[in-house]
């Protein structure tokens, strides 16, 4: 079954490499390919371009209704990410004009599509985590639909917990890997 | 006197790279009080080899927590052949077993002559002479010991066995992920696939030669099977949604998964050949990680349809499914061992989430692990052991526990993290 792609503005490149074709052995996070095109090359794991998954954007929660003003001109809400409790699908309510502003967005870019990316901290085994990480994006794609944003406008992502945004076994380091990141 | 040529799978595989990077050294972090003292000579003849056969041996043996080799520096003697043994210098040492040997070059390989002795009944239990191509040493070694270890346990050996692991980098968009497979002790490592997005649940085919796991290279999880000897693929499944948790039948020809295209993740079982799919469960909860029982009567699975995630038992023949783990409100990820008498799982305690062994009969679930992180028990097929994924420090490596929980190790990477082991089915 063949899926449609959203626009995406990170990751294009695969470096996917079977062995036999793979003999320079780059192991280094990283590899060359991804900094020409993003600029997010290089650096402590904190890309800045694109889709505000990075560290940097955490600490910005207060971005929920400024986000408003973004869609005056059209442009995609600015605040990317929303976090979710411990064990918990629920749309936390400070993030709900969040989600209204995407929504709005949507429904007014007919042509626009997003990618729901959900998200789990690193508790519990990887691939129950893949669902629970659906399960949040699920809650999201929801919203977004009562809302009323089409779904053909709206994919849902699990990662579980294999792309943490920050790394550690502590409450924040958790707390900042639970989320779901709008990615166009 | 048996010449032995290993596996033509280890050969092949060895033909793949000079990749060998990332090879995970061996702590031992608990060695078991009931270990039974041996000691293995270092070989005559053997000084100048790239590896030392006797020492390969005794980490062997030691891993295993079913012995406890003698240091090379108390030994009173060094014999290489059993007619050498002075059996009363082991005996006032309280060795048990000896290992001696001698080793020799032959063309453009290796001959290797040992022989295994009881010392109190003061006699030769085993003898043979193992030739070995160049890059097969280790292999040769991994060989013996296993010849060794079911020698005095009367259990097969798993020394000649691999494992799959998926070791990663980096945070948030900028990660790699790479898919490696290695000797069962973490050494000769080669990259099976290596990707900026995620790879994980390595599975291996009941015949050793493929993997099936999960790859998020289109940017959409897919089930992909790889051969391992010729490195060609192909992908099982890209619906969307979950494709997930990979489970080869005990005969090879089916697969078990969790696909999320019809809402909830349900399991499902595809012919490989066919591509048809039978879906095994029906419920509004998450079902996932299956794992087929060794007669491939029924499939294990983690459900939360309770709450919280416990594991369940499908039966083939009545359709049933009945829920099996009641200890705590987490109980995921579980194994058969292989005489399908014991699971193995992830179980969450107030002390984290540990391995643990449920035996089927009495329910009784006992925690083997020590620390907080655990995931991913895989057994090794002959049950003596089971390898998973832990944290030490703030990195990911892998541990292995005895299945009685008696002896540890762990398989500490030189960078990133590394989970996801996969151990291989015998392969000789």
């Amino acid at each position: 079954m063949q899926l449609k792609r959203g626009l995406k503005p990170y990751a294009r490149t695969l470096a996917v490499a079977l062995s036999l074709a793979f003999v320079a052995g780059c192991s280094s996070g990283g590899g060359t390919q991804d900094g020409s095109m993003d600029g997010t090359r290089g650096g402590a794991g904190n890309g800045v371009a694109g889709s505000g998954v990075s560290g940097s954007q955490v600490g910005g929660t207060g971005f929920g209704s400024g986000a408003a003003g973004q869609e005056a001109d059209g442009r995609i809400p600015q605040q990317r990410t929303i976090y979710f409790e411990f064990d918990s699908d629920r749309i936390r309510s400070e993030f709900e004009p969040v989600l209204a502003s995407h929504a709005r967005y949507l429904r007014e870019n007919g042509n626009s599509r997003v990618v729901l990316q959900g998200h789990t901290d690193e508790r519990g085994t990887r691939e129950y985590n893949m669902a629970l990480g659906e399960r949040r994006a699920r809650s999201v794609e929801r919203f977004l639909s009562v809302q009323g944003v089409s779904p053909s406008q709206v994919e849902v992502v699990s990662y579980g917990e294999e792309r943490p945004a920050a790394r550690g076994q502590n409450e924040e380091t958790y707390a900042q890997n639970r989320r779901v990141v709008f990615a166009y | 006197m048996k010449a032995l040529i290993t596996s033509s799978l280890i050969a092949m595989l060895l033909m793949f790279s000079g990749l060998a990077q990332a090879n995970l050294t061996i702590e031992i972090t608990r060695g078991s009080d009931r270990a039974t003292p041996v000691a293995v000579v270092p070989f005559a003849g053997g000084d100048d080899f790239p590896e030392d056969v006797a020492q390969v041996i005794h980490d062997n043996l030691e891993r295993s927590g079913y012995f406890d080799p003698l240091p090379r520096r108390q030994m009173l003697d060094r014999p290489s052949e059993s007619d050498e043994v002075r059996y009363g210098n082991w005996r006032s040492l309280d060795v048990r077993y000896l290992v001696v040997g001698r080793a020799s070059r032959e063309g453009n390989g290796y001959r290797l002559r040992y022989e295994l002795m009881d010392v109190s009944g003061e006699r030769r239990m085993l003898g043979e002479v193992v030739t070995a191509d160049q890059n097969e040493l280790r292999g040769a070694a991994h060989y013996i010991s296993d010849q060794i270890f079911e020698a005095i346990t009367g259990i097969r050996g798993a020394f000649a066995t691999r494992i799959a692991y998926v070791a990663a980098q980096g945070v948030g968009d900028n990660m790699q992920f790479t898919l490696y497979v290695a000797d069962a002790d973490g050494r000769n490592s080669q990259q099976v696939l290596s990707s900026r997005e995620p790879i994980l649940s390595p599975a291996w085919s009941p015949d050793g030669r493929r993997l099936a796991y999960v790859s998020f290279e289109t940017e959409r999880p897919a089930i992909y099977i790889q051969d391992l000897n010729s490195g060609q693929r192909v992908r099982a499944t890209s619906f969307e949604g979950i494709n997930g948790a990979p489970a080869w039948s005990p005969d090879g020809r089916r697969l078990a998964m969790s696909l999320s295209k019809d809402g909830q993740p349900e399991i499902y079982v595809m012919d490989i050949a066919s591509r048809s799919f039978d879906r095994i469960t029906n419920s509004s909860s998450i079902d996932t990680e299956p794992a087929w029982s060794p007669d491939g009567r029924s499939l294990l699975f983690t459900s939360d349809r309770s709450g919280g995630p416990q594991l369940y038992r499908h039966d083939f023949a009545s359709g049933e499914q009945q829920r099996l783990t009641f200890t705590g409100n987490y109980n995921a990820r579980g194994r058969f061992s292989p005489d399908g008498e014991a699971i193995f799982l992830i179980h969450r305690s107030s002390n984290g989430f540990q391995v643990a062994r449920q035996d089927l009969d009495s329910g009784r679930l006992v925690v083997l692990s020590d620390s907080r992180f655990d995931e991913s028990p895989s057994v090794a097929p002959n049950g003596t052991m089971v390898i998973f994924a832990t944290q030490q420090g703030n990195n990911g490596v892998l541990g292995a526990v005895t299945a009685d929980g008696r002896a540890s190790f762990r398989l500490p990477s030189a960078s990133g993290d590394v989970r996801e082991p996969a151990w291989s089915p015998f392969l000789n």
